[in-house]
């Protein structure tokens, strides 16, 4: 890749570093002991996850008749933290993957942490898979695996299915990734390892990589293909789960449009649970140099982006559902808007396609504290807008003696704490144990972005600095 | 650096020269399609394969039910100058599409700073001066002959007294009556032929004047121009296309629409290129770029599979009959006139890209992504004519000299445009900011 870089690109890495201070500042927090933020944070959320899963436990003793379903709302909390959490598993690949296909440098310093969370995202989708099965032990079942019971299979006409497929090929998939992606850098910790333990742990996980030319020159390859091979997926994942609703024939589920805008409200709370995760990070472990403004101000942009194709497709749902003269379908928008779940719906709206228009302006886009409550908001309203489409379209079915609310028990409530309890334990983890920021990626692109190296920066260079602004 | 510059940006300035000969050649093509498209019209006019018509059309009339709604529903209205407003209406919005991905597709390049792109923005830059064109031809022939193309502007079809009554359609006039399509019509048309010359006085004053400012102010334009394509291109997709089938929808739609624009856009850039290389012009323009550029072919084409596909799939699997309809009539209906360009449709826009482009080597070989561009551009057509044919025409639809004659009269029009416009600035935005980024791009 050519190192010729326009003197009015931003730069990427501040602070004048070098290739040794990158990976000093990186590997301080593998090496040192636990701080002491650390030790609270995950303390916190060791607690969360116990009482999580003391909450789940009871939910598989006693069955999901503890939940606050009913014969006329049959899914709700459940699949809404699930589709929830599966889209917020978006953004890792995404960024990793396309972002690498489109060449983006500035996917260098997040796309780690990204791809971490991405994992962890999937997991905790997982976990309500597992949660609403009923008899979890008997999960393979999902499976189309031979068996004994005669010619007995999964339904392969049935949009779950596909689900487990699609989201067990993307959990392998951005599994290999992240961990293809970690071994240069595990090496380097390996290399400098002051402890035998260290030195065993991460030697193992490195594969033995040695860094010559030949390695790189396939590492490379591979990368490329996986990130072929990933793009697709990560499209593929949250069509499939909008198919669950979007092939049936409930009024505001079967709706053509679903696909490309599940995707496009994935990518939309990804990037927002990736833009929350940074922030904190990124103070915590005094990383400001590698996660810069620029980087910052660039998922905003990536958020506001997607928020109004979501807010396209919410209006175009909407005008549709008009324009159809389907009484059905109709009636079932206005009711979202203005019926008894209006509250949620107006959440929704608000927090999905309002709030992110904020970031037209540059100064609030460019606000740490404002892009953190932003990218917090989101996600609330990315949630709502699950439920929204969930439990307001199955609450007034077609019998009006059926019409029914949904309201949540401690544990549907609790079985969600559950998930931010796995994530933030998996996260925490995650963040001691392995270095946050790709190391050598970020070396790869320095040459073009650091202020370290000042011959880039040719006359003109400060002038057109002033005009950014 | 600068030794490793191919050439200095100082001597790059490069002016596409629009000859005499090749004015004749566009000119040449103009008239043949002119010729082709009079001696359709008059086989027309005689009634050529008049009972191939007349039967499909019975056989129509028996399973009237197989109709989505469109014009052509409206029976014993059907007259033999149709098919030419069809063809006229067809190829507006086919071309206003390729005309307007141009300026899409700058503006993409400026919202997210693409640097590889900036040494061949000029050519989609051209692009968007053929919206003068068919700006007008839309807005007239919707004026003139729009009840020829929309079930719903059908005299007295939304009247409660009349016997053309239809009580779907009058529910829908509230969005589509005359003077609000109209109007939407002329604002989007306006809209975009405004941006697109602020932008493009912007682009030529910065080969004049140098600096960033110009650019800085571009990503403004591009910006806004995004915002207005976002919310236009789905409601020109609702207007032009979808309410020709009148009782039919899909919220899928809009993107479909576009997402067969986009490709169609690309493949003519890609086109452009290739053509002005072989010319001796671009030099500068490497495998790179074209590599690039036959990956967004590529990916797009795919995406436009997505699109097209999901909306099939959730229509069949949901099997609703007022859905279905639409797919039914171009598989089966009138006697399976249209079910050979349904595949083809398939064929040519998605497997064909797709094995083709598969491979880095293809993409960096002109006479492929030649190749290429010619499948998509006419698969995108007959995607076109599928979504536009079936219900304005019906059984009356077919392949003749008036098709032919009118897709050449527009593109040789659209080629007589673009290269006028192509002479008016250097074909190298020499004070573009990320020139040296592109003159280097090396993948």
């Amino acid at each position: 890749m050519s190192h010729v870089v326009s003197p009015i690109r931003e730069t990427l890495v501040s602070g004048g570093k070098s290739y040794h201070d990158v990976t000093n500042d990186i590997c301080k927090q593998v090496e040192g002991a636990p701080t002491k933020e650390w030790k609270i944070a995950f303390g916190v959320s060791l607690v969360v996850f116990a009482y999580g899963a003391y909450c789940l436990f009871w939910t598989w003793w006693q069955g999901i008749g503890v939940w606050g379903l009913n014969k006329t709302v049959g899914w709700a909390w459940d699949i809404t933290n699930f589709v929830w959490w599966v889209g917020i598993g978006h953004a890792g690949t995404l960024i990793s993957a396309v972002l690498l296909l489109f060449r983006q440098k500035w996917r260098t310093s997040i796309n780690r942490a990204a791809e971490a969370m991405t994992i962890f995202a999937v997991l905790c989708a997982a976990s309500f898979i597992l949660a609403h099965m009923g008899r979890p032990w008997l999960f393979h079942w999902a499976l189309p695996l031979p068996n004994t019971f005669g010619s007995l299979w999964v339904n392969f006409n049935s949009p779950l299915v596909w689900d487990v497929f699609a989201i067990s090929t993307y959990l392998s998939v951005s599994l290999v990734f992240w961990y293809l992606g970690l071994v240069p850098d595990l090496a380097t910790i390996r290399d400098r390892a002051q402890t035998k333990a260290s030195k065993f742990w991460y030697g193992l996980f490195s594969l033995g990589w040695n860094g010559s030319a030949k390695t790189w020159a396939r590492y490379e390859y591979v990368s490329l293909i996986l990130a072929g091979i990933s793009t697709p997926l990560v499209l593929s994942v949250h069509t499939i789960v909008s198919m669950d609703f979007a092939t049936s024939v409930i009024p505001g589920w079967h709706t053509t449009i679903f696909p490309p805008y599940f995707v496009a409200g994935a990518i939309f709370s990804g990037f927002a649970m990736v833009q929350s995760l940074l922030l904190i990070t990124r103070v915590v472990f005094k990383l400001e140099d590698y996660i810069t403004i620029e980087h910052i101000e660039m998922m905003n942009i990536i958020i506001t982006v997607t928020g109004s194709i979501v807010g396209i497709a919410y209006l175009t749902e909407f005008f549709i559902a008009w324009y159809s003269g389907v009484e059905y379908e109709s009636y079932c928008f206005v009711n979202r808007a203005t019926g008894p779940y209006w509250w949620a719906y107006w959440m929704m709206m608000s927090c999905n396609v309002i709030s992110p228009q904020l970031f037209w302006f540059k100064k609030l886009r460019t606000s740490i504290l404002v892009s953190f409550i932003l990218s917090v908001i989101v996600n609330i309203g990315m949630w709502f807008e699950r439920f929204v489409i969930i439990v307001s379209s199955l609450h007034r079915d077609y019998i009006p003696s059926s019409w029914a609310m949904f309201s949540p028990t401690m544990y549907d409530i609790g079985d969600y704490i559950f998930s931010f309890g796995l994530f933030f334990t998996l996260f925490f983890l995650f963040a001691k144990f392995l270095p946050v920021i790709n190391m050598f990626e970020v070396k790869s692109v320095m040459k073009g972005v650091s202020t370290n190296y000042p011959f880039k920066k040719k006359q003109g260079g400060e002038k057109s600095k002033e005009n950014v602004h | 650096m600068a030794g490793h510059s191919h050439f200095s940006p100082a001597n790059v300035e490069e002016y596409f020269e629009f000859t005499a000969e090749g004015r004749k050649r566009i000119i040449y093509a103009f008239v043949a399609g002119v010729v082709a498209l009079l001696v359709g019209i008059y086989l027309l006019s005689r009634g050529e394969g008049h009972e191939v018509v007349q039967a499909a059309a019975e056989h129509g009339a028996e399973h009237g039910e197989h109709l989505s709604g469109g014009a052509v529903s409206h029976h014993g209205d059907y007259d033999w100058t149709n098919r030419i407003w069809a063809n006229v209406w067809l190829n507006g919005v086919y071309f206003t599409g390729i005309a307007v991905i141009g300026m899409f597709f700058v503006s993409i390049q400026y919202l997210a700073k693409a640097g590889w792109s900036s040494v061949l923005k000029r050519v989609p830059e051209a692009f968007p001066r053929f919206l003068m064109i068919t700006g007008p031809i839309l807005i007239l022939t919707f004026i003139l002959k729009g009840d020829v193309i929309f079930h719903w502007m059908h005299h007295g079809i939304t009247d409660k007294g009349s016997e053309h009554y239809d009580k779907i359609i009058a529910g829908k006039s509230g969005y589509l009556n005359f003077g609000f399509f109209l109007g939407r019509m002329v604002v989007f048309f306006v809209l975009w032929l405004l941006l697109w010359s602020w932008m493009r006085k912007k682009s030529i004053d910065e080969d004049l004047n140098g600096g960033t400012t110009n650019f800085y102010d571009m990503v403004k334009i591009a910006t806004g121009f995004i915002v207005v394509m976002g919310i236009s291109s789905s409601m020109s997709a609702w207007d032009w296309v979808m309410s020709i089938d009148t009782h039919w929808f899909s919220t899928m739609f809009g993107w479909y629409m576009f997402s067969s624009w986009h490709v169609t856009g690309l493949a003519t850039i890609t086109l452009t290129v290739l053509l002005l290389k072989d010319k001796g012009y671009m030099q500068y323009v490497n495998f790179n770029h074209l590599h690039d550029l036959g990956k967004f072919m590529f990916a797009f084409s795919i995406f436009w599979t997505y699109v097209w596909f999901e909306q099939f799939l959730l229509i069949y699997y949901a099997n609703f009959p007022e859905e279905t309809i639409y797919f039914l009539e171009r598989w089966e209906g009138h006697d399976k006139l249209y079910k050979a360009t349904e595949i083809l449709n398939v064929v040519f826009n998605f497997f064909f890209p797709f094995l083709v482009m598969m491979t880095r080597d293809a993409k960096r070989t002109a006479i492929f992504l030649k190749i290429c561009c010619c499948f998509i551009l006419v698969g995108h057509y007959l995607d076109f004519y599928q979504m536009i044919m079936p219900g304005v025409l019906g059984p009356h639809g077919g392949f003749g000299l008036v098709e032919f004659g009118m897709v050449t009269i527009f593109a040789s029009a659209f080629i007589y445009i673009v290269s006028s416009e192509l002479t008016k600035a250097s074909l190298v935005a020499k004070n573009h900011p990320f020139l040296e980024e592109a003159l280097h791009h090396d993948i």
